[in-house]
């Protein structure tokens, strides 16, 4: 298997809070890895950095082979690395149908762009019936699945969720991480940020834990499920 | 009646100059949270702008005819259709050489501080107000230059007359134009989404940079518009022409809730409107109070709507 994404010795910081500190990580292609972690771990920083959203302070990640480090927002997106951000960040006035529009923008297949609203529509049934209401009226578990619909939109390679359970009733999140699962099975490889660690760890094939800005542990997403200190810390046993 | 007539005229006409300022200042607020309070001279640099590019291209005494090209300048000045030709010729070379200027400003003077506390390119946009001014009083001239008076005057009823329709079928195309672009292009939606949520459309994979530069481009392309339609309007410019025009048009776009494109177009429409009725209507003497009407009628709006009267409810954004 070939490693999609190898992250090296990454370090950001905002002004003097080190929030993510020399870590190591990688992702297969075709592979679900999760990141699990308390609140303020630097889940979030790091997908934030892979994403172009902030710059990091040290370290090396490579996309593909290709370092991507430091690059902006815009041009790590057209590279297909799709992060759907933690809090949803639909734009609220604009309808269903222009959010995923703007998941497209850097598209210019109208044609495949076409298809795939289609295909997101599938997915989310939900989505179609509300294509003309705008954002922020809808439902906070129909604002998660636009959120990743619209990221869908953007054709990703890699596609990094940012806890899409928080806050959603356990219907609703049953259906995101079906979504996710039938991702995986189209070839899409997925990097799940979650807080919802058993759920986490129970679709992924591999997982690491951080704490306070490091990697603490890694292993397969059985493995962690079985690990004792996994399980007092994140899985409330 | 008459002048209830001749005052909605002078309103509207007022009213659209306003609301092509007022439109700047509501869309650098709606996508990086600052007043930029150089816009004014942005206003004022236009008209100067407007004022050369059309004695250069109208006054014997000026360029053209030098430069072998006195039959084109004929045709310009010599019948409607040159006339026409020439004003959007004007029109166009002012509106894109005060936008770059405007891009320029936001290069050096506001990009910088992006992430500096939000105090830092406020009073960083003063600087450039003074600056502008100051370039103007010193390099150009300290006293009012008359603007060339070729546009033809046909006087019509009720105060009515060619300039003031012309003032405002060329605002309203214009402001039509820009609802078209920000609600249907491509660049249109990016400034949106910008505006909505600036981290999510750069993981939409918009460039940042070039939306924030398309909008210090179009609004003081805007305002520069503005700027001839002033000095046809009142017949000169000087290098503080910006102050009144400028707090109106912030005024505007507060009252119509700042941020909101539509909201400036009606604030602009009615601080136009507010004012000439108050010119009109207020006892003699007293015309002078027209700003006081028009604040006043900003408070009370803002006392009901403190969003102003298109803005979403403060309540809502919390
Ligand atoms: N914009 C920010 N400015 C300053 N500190 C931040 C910012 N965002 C996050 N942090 C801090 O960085 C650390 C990691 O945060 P984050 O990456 O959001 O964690 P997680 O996603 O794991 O909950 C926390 O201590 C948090 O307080
Ligand atoms: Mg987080």
């Amino acid at each position: 298997m070939e490693k999609m994404l190898n992250v090296e010795h990454l370090s950001t910081s905002y002004g003097k809070i080190h929030a993510v500190r020399d870590i190591s990580f990688y992702v297969n292609e075709g592979e679900i890895v999760t990141l699990i972690g308390a609140n303020g771990a630097g889940k979030s920083t790091t997908l934030k950095t892979i994403s172009g959203l902030i710059k990091p302070k040290a370290g090396k990640i490579f996309f593909k082979g290709e370092n991507i480090a430091g690059l902006p927002g815009h041009e790590v997106t057209a590279k297909h690395i799709i992060q759907v951000p933690e809090g949803r960040r639909i734009f609220d006035r604009m309808t269903v149908m222009e959010n995923l529009e703007m998941g497209a923008y850097l598209r210019k297949d109208s044609e495949g762009i076409k298809s795939d609203i289609n295909w997101v529509f599938e997915l989310f049934p939900r989505l179609s019936e509300r294509a003309s209401q705008k954002g922020g009226t809808l439902s906070g578990g129909e604002q998660q699945m636009l959120a990743m619909a619209r990221g869908l939109m953007g054709k990703p390679e890699l596609l990094m969720l940012d806890e899409p359970s928080m806050g959603l009733a356990p219907v609703v999140v049953e259906t995101i991480f079906t979504v996710i699962q039938k991702l995986q099975r189209e070839g899409i490889t997925i990097l799940l940020v979650e807080q919802n660690a058993s759920l986490a760890l129970s679709i992924a094939n591999r997982g690491y834990v951080m704490e306070t800005g490091k990697i603490s542990l890694t292993g397969t997403g059985r493995e962690l499920l079985a690990n004792e200190e996994v399980q007092k810390a994140y899985l409330g046993h | 009646m008459g002048i209830l007539i001749q005052q909605i005229v002078n309103g509207v006409t007022l009213g659209g100059m306003y609301a092509l300022i007022a439109l700047g200042y509501t869309l650098v607020y709606g996508i990086l949270l600052m007043i930029n309070f150089a816009h004014a001279e942005m206003f004022m640099v236009g008209a100067y702008i407007g004022l050369f590019t059309l004695k250069f291209l109208s006054d014997p005494a000026w360029g053209m005819a030098r430069l072998g090209l006195g039959p084109v300048q004929e045709f310009f000045t010599g019948s409607v259709l040159g006339l026409i030709i020439m004003f959007i010729i004007v029109f166009i070379v002012t509106g894109a050489l005060t936008g770059l200027l405007g891009v320029l400003i936001e290069r050096v003077a506001y990009r910088p501080l992006r992430n500096a506390p939000r105090l830092a390119p406020l009073i960083s946009a003063i600087g450039v107000s003074i600056f502008l001014q100051n370039a103007v009083l010193l390099w150009i001239d300290s006293k009012p230059i008359p603007f060339p008076d070729i546009f033809p005057i046909v006087t019509l009823p009720y105060g009515l007359n060619s300039l003031k329709i012309f003032i405002v079928v060329t605002s309203i195309v214009l402001l039509l134009g820009l609802d078209t672009l920000v609600s249907r292009t491509k660049i249109g939606k990016a400034m949106r989404a910008t505006s909505q949520d600036r981290g999510a459309a750069q993981l939409m994979g918009i460039n940042i940079n070039s939306v924030i530069a398309a909008t210090f481009f179009i609004g003081p392309a805007l305002g520069a518009v503005a700027g001839i339609f002033y000095g046809m309007y009142y017949g000169a410019v000087i290098f503080n022409m910006g102050f009144f025009p400028g707090i109106k048009a912030f005024t505007a776009a507060v009252l119509g809730g700042i941020g909101n494109l539509r909201g400036a177009m009606l604030g602009g429409f009615m601080l136009g409107m507010i004012e000439a009725l108050a010119v009109g209507f207020l006892p003699a003497g007293y015309s002078g109070y027209k700003d006081v009407v028009a604040f006043l009628v900003l408070i009370i709006v803002l006392i009901f709507r403190p969003g102003g009267l298109l803005g979403e409810s403060v309540v809502e954004k919390v």
